[in-house]
């Protein structure tokens, strides 16, 4: 990965810039002429565009990961919290309760330590080395597991959403289990799952800048390493504040498409004023 | 009578407790709670214990003065969304947009390193008297976060003035009253009723959002475990008491705002 690299490379740098405040250390933006914030911010060498949307593209990979794992343990967890034994139940409560709580970024602490430290253990424990667990699955599954929690949620009330009748009626024609779920439950529950499904991935998106602060190379802070070296602070920020809006409304868009297919053949509230 | 009803009220809520699963449940974490009071290393607390109750303070405080100036700002943008003229509803809405497409961490390093590194350029600011504060990191906290809320509220208020029936409004404007009476004595009470529920969850989130601060050097209760996690080489003890620490919180605010919303008249329009 020359992400690595390059983050070993400029740290020096950014040391310095800190040890050195005063006027000199904002020259950079204002001067800068149009041209001076094109080379800045163009995507070959000299410029940082690239490394602006390597980071881009890190976070997207984190946020589509996340969501999905978020996805399975949420519907995993909202058939357990509504069918499960009682001790499932609980469990799964105090799961959901606790994640809830407790701040985004204690939990990417403590479950990137943890996480890290049990798969060691566990290696060690069965006779092979310890290994690097690498940045991206380490991301994935943290807030995955905090995605989980709020999947759980809305997919538990998208479940208690669907009119009974349609349950009953499947269980009449003799559906198993599965059938039902894949037939019946699933596809009648999208339509109020997805309105809160989207907020989720937009979340996502942006609980992905979290990860800067354990060190992860996402957007938040391959624009903090551009910032630091080039000086231009509020270029970049602002930059990078444009790359995360477009990736909300562009998600809107596709959102916008994903509703509507999946209340196709409902009938309209609007019609019924 | 009133004894003896609330007799059986907290017989009914104990037996909710007393389920044998949850009997066992409650053992194994008390279990685990009494392994991890005995087996882990907590002799650093009383070293830390002055410095985290001020951590704690401070997470309070700006969790507060944020929550307020945020929902004080997110009045006047929920209004222009909801009922103004295109001029003020247009930058409303851009704002909300902008502020809840970005994350928080973002705007909150932008500010500080961004606006941060231009405003020393300017020899008249330099000089004024909002200089001394500039300096320092604590106001770009609190903007940072006034504005996130303000964001998610400012959406959150213009559904909820947008949900005030017209005949209230059209009843008020019949006996008489005079914009400024209307606002302040019918539009602003429902539409504040409406959005309480979701209030609870946005202060939850707020609160989740002040360790971000400990970022940019203010020193609130995150900063203080970090601080400790790096002089005495601990990992999951501090963690695990922020963590215990900020749920108190949680729970203690829903609690608080149940007891509010409880007060508050159910059937509105």
């Amino acid at each position: 990965m020359p992400n690595l690299a390059t983050h070993a490379r400029r740290r020096p740098c950014g040391r310095r810039l800190a040890s050195n405040p005063g006027a000199k250390l904002i020259d950079a933006f204002l001067p800068a002429s149009a041209a001076g914030i094109m080379e800045l911010l163009s995507p070959v060498a000299p410029g940082w565009g690239g490394t602006l949307l390597v980071g881009l593209l890190h976070s997207i990979e984190i946020a589509l990961g996340a969501t999905c794992l978020g996805l399975m343990i949420g519907t995993a967890g909202a058939f357990g919290k509504l069918y499960g034994g009682p001790v499932t139940r609980d469990l799964l409560a105090v799961y959901t309760t606790v994640v809830r709580a407790v701040p985004e970024l204690v939990l990417i602490l403590l479950l990137y330590y943890a996480g890290t430290d049990l798969i060691n253990q566990v290696l060690t424990g069965m006779g092979y080395s310890r290994v690097d667990i690498s940045g991206l699955a380490a991301g994935i599954f943290v807030l995955g597991f905090v995605q989980g929690a709020y999947s759980t949620e809305v997919i538990r009330g998208a479940i208690l959403a669907i009119p009974q009748g349609q349950i009953e009626a499947a269980r009449a024609y003799g559906m198993s289990p599965g059938l039902m779920l894949r037939r019946i439950t699933l596809p009648a529950m999208l339509p109020f799952a997805i309105p809160g499904l989207a907020n989720l991935w937009l979340i996502a998106t942006k609980d992905t800048a979290l990860l800067a602060v354990v060190g992860f190379f996402e957007l938040t802070l391959a624009t903090r390493q551009a910032a630091g070296v080039t000086k231009a602070y509020l270029l970049f920020y602002l930059a990078a504040g444009a790359l995360y809006l477009t990736l909300s409304l562009f998600s809107n868009v596709i959102i916008g498409r994903v509703e509507a297919w999946s209340r196709r053949g409902m009938p309209s509230v609007k019609e019924a004023r | 009578m009133s004894a003896e009803a609330s007799a059986i009220n907290l017989a009914a809520r104990a037996s909710i407790w007393l389920k044998p699963h949850r009997i066992v449940l409650i053992l194994i974490a008390l279990a685990l709670v009494f392994c991890a009071a005995f087996f882990m290393r907590w002799d650093w607390l009383p070293q830390y214990w002055e410095m985290g109750m001020m951590g704690i303070w401070r997470a309070l405080w700006i969790l507060a003065v944020t929550c307020a100036l945020g929902f004080a700002l997110a009045v006047p943008l929920g209004l222009a969304q909801a009922g103004g003229p295109f001029w003020f509803a247009v930058p409303a809405k851009i704002f909300c947009t902008i502020i809840r497409g970005t994350p928080l961490l973002l705007q909150l390093w932008l500010l500080y390193y961004g606006l941060g590194s231009i405003f020393p350029q300017y020899p008249w600011i330099r000089e004024s008297w909002l200089w001394p504060y500039l300096r320092q990191a604590w106001p770009y906290a609190v903007v940072a976060l006034t504005f996130s809320f303000a964001g998610y509220e400012g959406e959150v208020m213009r559904g909820a003035f947008a949900g005030v029936p017209r005949g209230q409004l059209e009843a008020a404007r019949a006996f008489g009253m005079s914009r400024w009476k209307i606002f302040r004595r019918i539009w602003l009470p429902q539409a504040f009723y409406r959005a309480l529920p979701t209030l609870t969850g946005e202060t939850v989130l707020q609160l989740k959002s002040t360790p971000l601060v400990a970022t940019i050097s203010v020193i609130d209760i995150f900063a203080v475990s970090s601080k400790v996690r790096q002089d005495t080489y601990l990992t999951y003890e501090p963690l695990l008491l922020l963590a215990l620490i900020y749920m108190t919180i949680t729970g203690i605010l829903v609690f608080v705002f149940s007891r509010i919303e409880a007060r508050i008249p159910v059937k509105i329009g």
